[in-house]
């Protein structure tokens, strides 16, 4: 297990101390940089991952007596590496072999030069830029893994986001996080997956599973969970931090300029999202506090989108829905046939049930709850397992004025929702029809 | 490190031995070049490399004690098994770049285990 020290608190009335935000913003902008040259000069993942976790906890305990270094990262590459030389040492004289990790050519770098990490010059700025995370990430997001492994890896090692955040995003125990994280990580050394960039020509069908990884671990941060972790904003944070690091190291590919739009826009919502422990919608959420700078850059970066087709396509729409949502200042202002346009794109490029479904929802804002209800017929076989499209039908069919419908529908929703808040949400609906 | 690389079916072409002369002969061409590229790379080396007879596989099993022979393949899935090779290979990445020069079978990639 892996200590979570240096990483801010996300609880708002803990008043952080000067030095824990220091460490928290070291934290955030070190670790995937340091953890990666820390393997490429050890070709250990798993010694280099608890290495460096640990030389912030030291950090942690020691810096507020010791006062903190001159270069703080460097001290933390320093401790990090003599932590790992002494594992490697204690192995050797115990006649264990341990498999190593690959590297690739271009990154590749002497493996047992551990004396020269005392010199505090190996660890300090010359250590290079913020590209050196990006081995990480393309290792992490290597299409030989699973793509649950994938988005736990990303997360882990390019943010450094700890294992008992991630087990919270994906709605799993601690322990089943950490085995599916440890499990990667020996696959990845047994089947010799490079830390490494891929080829310039292979580079363009890498994208597409960076992409859906990064954007798999920020919806999981959305997606209802119980009690205070309704949703898991502050995780949805550190995708959002991988989505600018993939943008930022190729702008030009249309997906990552969507990505970054998509998760920009919808992350700029957080603050009204839940109120008092429940889910707000769309239409109930006080504008006021979504991020306006945020919503500012995401609309730019909408703007420079031209239409693509497969994925880039998929994405770009996904992210124009967002912007539509974003452009209004009010939920009356929302242009509902622009949304309705874009899900039918959205449908016939994909030919998602999910999206026909959201589809049914925009066309029942704008052409009547009729129109949207008989988008909904024939969905059941796909979706009628789950509790959302009796939902949808039941909160259409009450706008119709279908009270029997609509009880019924809701009735079917509550049975199949497996979420306590969304659940009481219901129950609250369904009273309001059953008692007049 | 050691990378066992079985030619597990082939896909969407059909078998080696409905292929036409012309194709086998296609077929053996792009083995070639797989070779010379795995030649040209300076740390691959083929260690073995063999195609299988598809049709005449014979399975041992040995149940409650009891040691039988019958004929095979064992397993459905694996009367497709055209072939393998064996790659000493850096890293995974130059075994999936190389094996894109044969024909599209379906491919497994395995590590071979260091039991030294």
């Amino acid at each position: 297990m892996t200590s979570t020290s240096g990483r801010s608190s996300t609880s708002a009335d803990d008043r952080a101390h000067p030095l824990d935000e220091q460490l928290a913003s070291l934290h955030r902008q070190e670790w995937g940089r340091l953890l990666s040259v820390l393997v490429t000069r050890t070709r250990r993942l798993d010694l280099a991952e608890d290495a460096l976790a640990e030389a912030f906890a030291r950090a942690a305990s020691r810096w507020p007596d010791d006062g903190v270094p001159r270069n703080p990262a460097a001290w933390l590459f320093v401790t990090a590496h003599r932590l790992v030389i002494g594992r490697l040492r204690h192995e050797a004289v115990a006649g264990r072999v341990v498999p190593l990790l690959a590297v690739g050519t271009a990154t590749t770098r002497p493996t047992d030069d551990g004396l020269d990490a005392d010199d505090p010059a190996t660890g300090g700025e010359s250590i290079g830029g913020e590209d050196e995370r990006l081995p990480m990430l393309f290792l992490c997001c290597h299409p030989a893994l699973s793509a649950d492994a994938r988005s736990a890896l990303a997360l882990r090692l390019v943010i450094g986001t700890p294992t008992d955040e991630i087990a919270r995003l994906f709605l799993v125990p601690t322990p089943t996080m950490a085995a599916r994280i440890t499990r990667a990580k020996q696959k990845i050394v047994g089947t010799g997956i490079p830390l490494a960039l891929p080829a310039r020509d292979r580079l363009d069908e890498r994208l597409d599973v960076v992409c859906r990884t990064i954007l798999l671990a920020f919806t999981a941060g959305y997606t209802p969970g119980e009690g205070p972790d309704l949703l898991r904003i502050d995780v949805a944070s550190d995708a959002v931090e991988l989505a600018r690091v993939l943008h930022r190291f190729a702008p030009d590919d249309e997906r990552t300029r969507a990505l970054l739009a998509l998760v920009t826009l919808q992350h700029a919502r957080r603050d009204a999202r839940v109120h008092d422990g429940r889910l707000v919608t769309l239409a109930d959420q006080d504008r006021t506090r979504w991020r306006l700078d945020e919503i500012r850059r995401g609309l730019e970066l909408v703007a420079t989108l031209p239409p693509s087709t497969g994925y880039a396509e998929e994405v770009r729409l996904q992210a124009l829905l967002a912007a539509e949502h974003a452009r209004a200042s009010t939920a009356e202002a929302t242009d509902w046939a622009r949304i309705v346009a874009v899900y039918t794109e959205l449908e016939s490029l994909t030919g998602s049930p999910v999206v026909r479904m959201n589809r049914a929802v925009a066309v029942a804002e704008a052409s009547g709850p009729a129109a949207g209800l008989a988008l909904l017929d024939g969905l059941d076989d796909a979706l009628g397992d789950g509790h959302r499209l009796h939902a949808v039908r039941g909160e259409l069919a009450a706008r119709a004025g279908d009270v029997p419908t609509a009880v019924r529908a809701v009735r079917a929703a509550i049975e199949r929702c497996a979420n306590e808040v969304e659940r009481r949400h219901l129950a609250e609906r369904l009273a309001t029809w059953t008692s007049t | 490190m050691k990378y066992f690389v079985l030619l597990a079916g082939p896909g969407e072409m059909q078998a080696w031995n409905d292929l036409s002369p012309d194709e086998q002969q296609a077929g053996m061409e792009q083995h070639h070049a797989f070779a010379q590229a795995c030649e040209a790379h300076p740390s691959v080396e083929i260690v073995a490399g063999e195609a299988l007879d598809e049709s005449a596989a014979t399975t041992l099993r040995t149940r409650g004690g009891a040691f039988s022979v019958t004929d095979g393949p064992f397993a459905e899935a694996a009367e497709q098994i055209g072939g393998f090779y064996v790659l000493e290979a850096p890293d995974l990445d130059t075994v999936i770049e190389l094996c894109r020069i044969l024909p599209a079978y379906d491919i497994d990639i395995r590590p071979v285990l260091d039991l030294g």
